[in-house]
């Protein structure tokens, strides 16, 4: 039995999309937390899903980042429950400064949405332990704000620490600015927290969790926790 | 409030209020003999708020008086349809308690004077049908027209259509998985922007607008009302002419955060059974809304504007029951219910407020500021629109002409390549990438093939949606054209495997007062009636857009059709992709080489003669049966119908998508050794063919299978390498041909391929 808790904002549409997948893959069943609640209820993980919280009103993820559920989630973070941001998610937990940077508004101005490939860096996270490190995966994106964003000394910071999960990549591996979708630097998809707990990404883990959707590459985002928790 | 009242005998006009001039008449929108109509039906002079009503109820756009005589013609039943025309939206049978609800609307005129919004509030406005019945929206499409590339605005009006769409449906988070886009000179002046929706939803709970019942609230939710979008209606019941973007202030501003609040409160409540009938806030607003409630239930309703959730102050009646503010919705509840369906709506941060009363005086009775503004019958306000029977001249169709009267080109491949880089052949990734084509994690076909697919959340099942139209075609000959549209969205269906169930269709076309534009109307009737009824395929929404013209020009005749359609297990589905190396690729259909209207002849000829390619819908039956049969036994691995730029563009698209991940698989071509000149054979555009992959050993039994339906078949390629190869010809590259094919769209929006 896992307990994974998905917050529902205001404004988040693939909050039903990652509970299918979390549910597919745990085989429990998944607790829809509204973001008005004072407390998520106990929780083996939590999950911020996709989508437009709040509008995408002032910044993407800014008010979510102050709605009340998100005190707990933020205290629970750092007492070292895992938290999984996923594209609108991980704008949340950068601006709630759970993780650091911004994401900033694409370089092309545009919302993306495609598969796009990736380079696992950090496996020694909760959430990706099952990836080969250097292994290549196919994973959707659909955002207009992905371009991630740190000043020098936190980017240092975070490549130092081995804190990047994934790089934007080519179908090769190359990793340059002509195989960044978004401008992001250093092509960074997603990071984790100092305690390698908490990730967030840009790519939806959750639509490529099976094969009648076109692939199986996120699908290990949620078995790592499955096996990081067995393994705790 | 219920006590019967007997009609008033001078118009309830606020004191200082202007009086009726015949300019106020005209201004809006009252034509010819329409306001000594109104007069006589009323028996007086109307207020300015009742005028303002009448005004939007008769308006084209409301009232479809040009065209109902004629829509009436079109077939609406069959043993899969559940609702047709007349609800918010058409709703189909799927087997299992479920049902399809869908429709496609226009938002021209708006999307002209303020791409961005006019685009992205015609995506809301087709939500909203589709939710209004109970159903949860699955799908939208977009069928776009613009002018010609080099035309100054052309480039302004893609950009902020394309960000207007993506930015509305991409927030609601509805996947956006098919369309269609043309660039053509006709329509400079006026784009055309339909977008279609469709839901799914419970065949036990789907909603309905006539408000049943006397003494119950009249529910107001949603967004708080503004002055945008007052006369919307109106303004797209008319031509433009060179002041026409001082309409700006008519369109309306969307805003779809509230859109998906609203789509989750509303469904939270029918899941209850508090809601008796509910309808949208569209064109013409709280006017329209609430006659059609009152009327469809042979009610009457006071209003008391007082109690309208209100974002401007100061507002009058007048704006109030004109505007069209959007993500409004309008309900009558049980009685006694109001308590826990405000719960609902004020937990997603909505407004919530009781402005009427059901009646028993068959009134629409306005108050505001205790003041009577508008006291009309309702069923003469729902039903007394003119009906006009306009004057007609049939479109005399061009002869066709023979293939051997259009120039052959230089190499069948290096033409190839230029078609497949041209405006109305290239890649439209750039547009449907900027869609969220994933989102609700259903989508089992993406764009790019010939229709979508999405999964019936939490089943094996699958709904196939496409749209299509071929205005030149139908600009030639408007019966054959409008024939070929529904076919083609038929052939799209059963190229995934679907069984195809019905159509909804937005007819875009110039001013009907013209006999010749009223001539393409009645043709294009007659051919989707045709079409309809062989194909079992009926009508169950749709959309007349008239007045698609500016100072007199006209846009070519635009009868979008979209079409839906059931696959009934995902695991027997096919794309355009080509996936195994050494499958045979089997043509069938019958082959005339039919250049007339074709890409080839536009593009390489640079002229559009002739008559269109003919639809002979008993042979569509027949392939189409057999193509869906050989899906359905997992015989072939690719399907693609063959349409605009004939046979080799169609391989030619089944080899870029083809390969792993879309890395493209090549295919070499059997030359053709008949008696028609091979150019008319790889770039005809003749109907009802369609393309299959199959083992060498399936494909004997696929041309046996035609033979014995009288189908012609033939071997026309086999799949492998990276590269098209034909005997004769220097070889093309995959690779060379998907730059070209990829580029134009991306450099033409300046911001080169990404």
């Amino acid at each position: 039995m896992i307990r994974a808790s998905v917050i529902v904002f205001p404004g988040s549409n693939c909050d039903r999309d990652v509970k299918v997948a979390l549910e597919r893959v745990t085989g429990s069943p998944v607790s829809m937390v509204w973001h008005g609640d004072a407390t998520v209820p106990a929780s083996d993980l939590i999950v911020l899903p996709g989508g437009f919280s709040y509008g995408d009103y002032l910044r993407c993820g800014a008010m979510a980042a102050h709605s009340p559920i998100m005190k707990d989630v933020i205290a629970k973070a750092n007492a070292g429950t895992p938290v999984l941001g996923i594209c609108n998610g991980f704008q949340i937990l950068c601006e709630s400064g759970l993780l650091p940077g911004v994401l900033m508004r694409n370089a092309s101005l545009r919302f993306i949405c495609r598969d796009v490939w990736l380079k696992v860096e950090a496996t020694d996270t909760f959430f990706t332990r099952r990836y080969a490190k250097g292994q290549l995966v196919r994973i959707s994106i659909a955002h207009a704000e992905g371009n991630y964003f740190a000043d020098a000394e936190t980017l240092a910071r975070i490549e130092g620490e081995g804190r990047v999960a994934f790089r934007y990549s080519d179908a090769k591996g190359v990793v340059s600015p002509d195989t960044c979708p978004n401008g992001a630097q250093n092509n960074i998809a997603g990071i984790v927290s100092a305690n390698r707990r908490v990730l967030g990404m840009m790519p939806h883990p959750e639509r490529l969790f099976e094969d009648a959707l076109g692939g199986i590459d996120g699908r290990k985002v949620f078995e790592s926790a499955v096996e990081s928790l067995a393994a705790a | 409030m219920n006590a019967a009242k007997p009609a008033p005998a001078s118009a309830p006009t606020t004191a200082g209020a202007p009086t009726i001039t015949p300019e106020t008449v005209a201004s809006h929108g009252f034509k010819g003999d329409e306001y000594p109509r109104l007069l006589k039906i009323l028996g007086r002079e109307p207020s300015l708020t009742e005028l303002g009503i009448f005004s939007v109820m008769w308006s084209e756009h409301c009232s479809y008086k040009s065209s109902r005589v004629w829509l009436k013609t079109l077939p609406t039943t069959g043993a899969q349809v559940i609702h047709g025309p007349g609800e918010n939206a058409g709703v189909v049978d799927l087997g299992d308690g479920d049902c399809a609800v869908f429709k496609m609307e226009s938002h021209n005129h708006p999307s002209y004077i303020e791409p961005y919004q006019g685009a992205a509030t015609g995506v809301g406005g087709i939500m909203r049908d589709v939710f209004t019945m109970g159903a949860r929206p699955v799908a939208n499409l977009n069928a776009l027209r613009f002018g010609d590339p080099s035309h100054p605005k052309t480039r302004h009006l893609v950009s902020g259509v394309v960000s207007g769409i993506g930015g509305y449906g991409n927030c609601v988070g509805v996947p956006t998985v098919g369309g269609e886009t043309n660039f053509d000179a006709g329509y400079n002046n006026n784009i055309l922007v339909n977008a279609m929706c469709v839901g799914l939803a419970k065949t036990d709970k789907i909603f309905t607008s006539a408000a049943r019942g006397v003494g119950l609230p009249v529910v107001y939710v949603g967004s708080k009302t503004g002055r945008d979008g007052i006369h919307g209606a109106t303004m797209a019941s008319a031509e433009f002419d060179d002041k026409s973007d001082e309409k700006r202030p008519t369109v309306q501003v969307g805003d779809p955060f509230t859109e998906k609040l609203l789509i989750e409160a509303c469904l939270e409540l029918m899941a209850t059974d508090a809601i008796s009938s509910i309808q949208d806030m569209g064109a013409a607003g709280l006017t329209s809304s609430t006659a059609e409630m009152a009327d469809k239930g042979g009610v009457g309703i006071d209003l008391d504007l007082d109690h309208v959730p209100q974002r401007e102050s100061g507002m009058t009646a007048y704006e109030m029951m004109l505007s069209e503010s959007q993500e409004r919705m309008l309900m009558i509840l049980k009685p006694g219910r109001e308590p826990e369906a405000e719960a609902i709506f004020r937990k997603w941060g909505l407004d919530f407020a009781v402005i009427g009363i059901t009646t028993d005086t068959g009134r629409m009775i306005v108050k505001h500021k205790g003041v009577i503004e508008a006291d009309l019958p309702v069923p003469v306000l729902a039903n007394s629109a003119p009906m006009y029977e306009r004057p007609w001249v049939p479109t005399v169709p061009p002869k066709a002409i023979l293939p051997e009267w259009v120039p052959a080109p230089n190499t069948l491949l290096g033409t190839l390549k230029s078609m497949l880089a041209h405006p109305q052949l290239c890649s439209r990734r750039w547009i449907w990438e900027q869609y969220d084509h994933m989102v609700m994690g259903d989508t089992v076909i993406r764009p790019g093939g010939d229709a979508a697919v999405v999964r019936i959340h939490g089943t094996k099942k699958g709904l196939a949606v496409t749209c299509d139209v071929t205005p030149r075609y139908v600009t030639a000959d408007p019966v054959m054209g409008t024939k070929q549209a529904v076919v083609e969205t038929w052939r799209n269906l059963i190229a995934v495997g679907a069984d195809p169930l019905a159509i909804t269709d937005n007819m875009n076309f110039a001013n009907p007062e013209r006999p010749e534009v009223m001539g393409q109307f009645v043709g294009s009737v007659k051919g989707m009636s045709e079409a309809c009824r062989v194909l079992d395929y009926p009508v169950v929404s749709g959309n007349v857009s008239l007045y698609n013209e500016t100072n007199g020009v006209g846009i070519p005749p635009t009868p979008a059709i979209g079409g839906v359609g059931l696959i009934p297990d995902t695991a027997y589905m096919a794309t355009i992709a080509l996936t195994r190396p050494g499958d045979l690729l089997v043509l069938v259909g019958r082959e005339q080489g039919w250049l007339g209207q074709s890409l080839y002849q536009q593009i390489v000829a640079e002229k559009l003669e002739g008559a269109p390619p003919p639809v002979d819908l008993a042979d569509e039956l027949k392939a189409g049966r057999l193509v869906r049969g050989l899906i359905r036994e997992g015989k072939v691995s690719a399907v693609h119908d063959v349409s605009d730029g004939g046979l080799l563009v169609a391989i030619s698209e089944m080899a870029l998508a083809g390969g792993e991940h879309g890395s493209g698989l090549g295919v070499e071509l059997f030359p053709y050794e008949g008696k028609l000149p091979p150019h008319a054979i790889w770039f005809g555009e003749d109907q009802g063919r369609y393309v299959l992959a199959v083992t060498p050993k399936d494909a004997e039994e696929v041309i046996e299978r035609a033979r014995l339906l009288a189908l012609p078949a033939r071997i026309v390629g086999r799949a492998g390498g990276d590269r098209l190869v034909l005997k004769g010809e220097a070889f093309l590259p995959l690779d060379e041909l998907r730059t070209a094919h990829e580029s134009w769209l991306p450099g033409y929006m300046g911001e080169g391929p990404a």
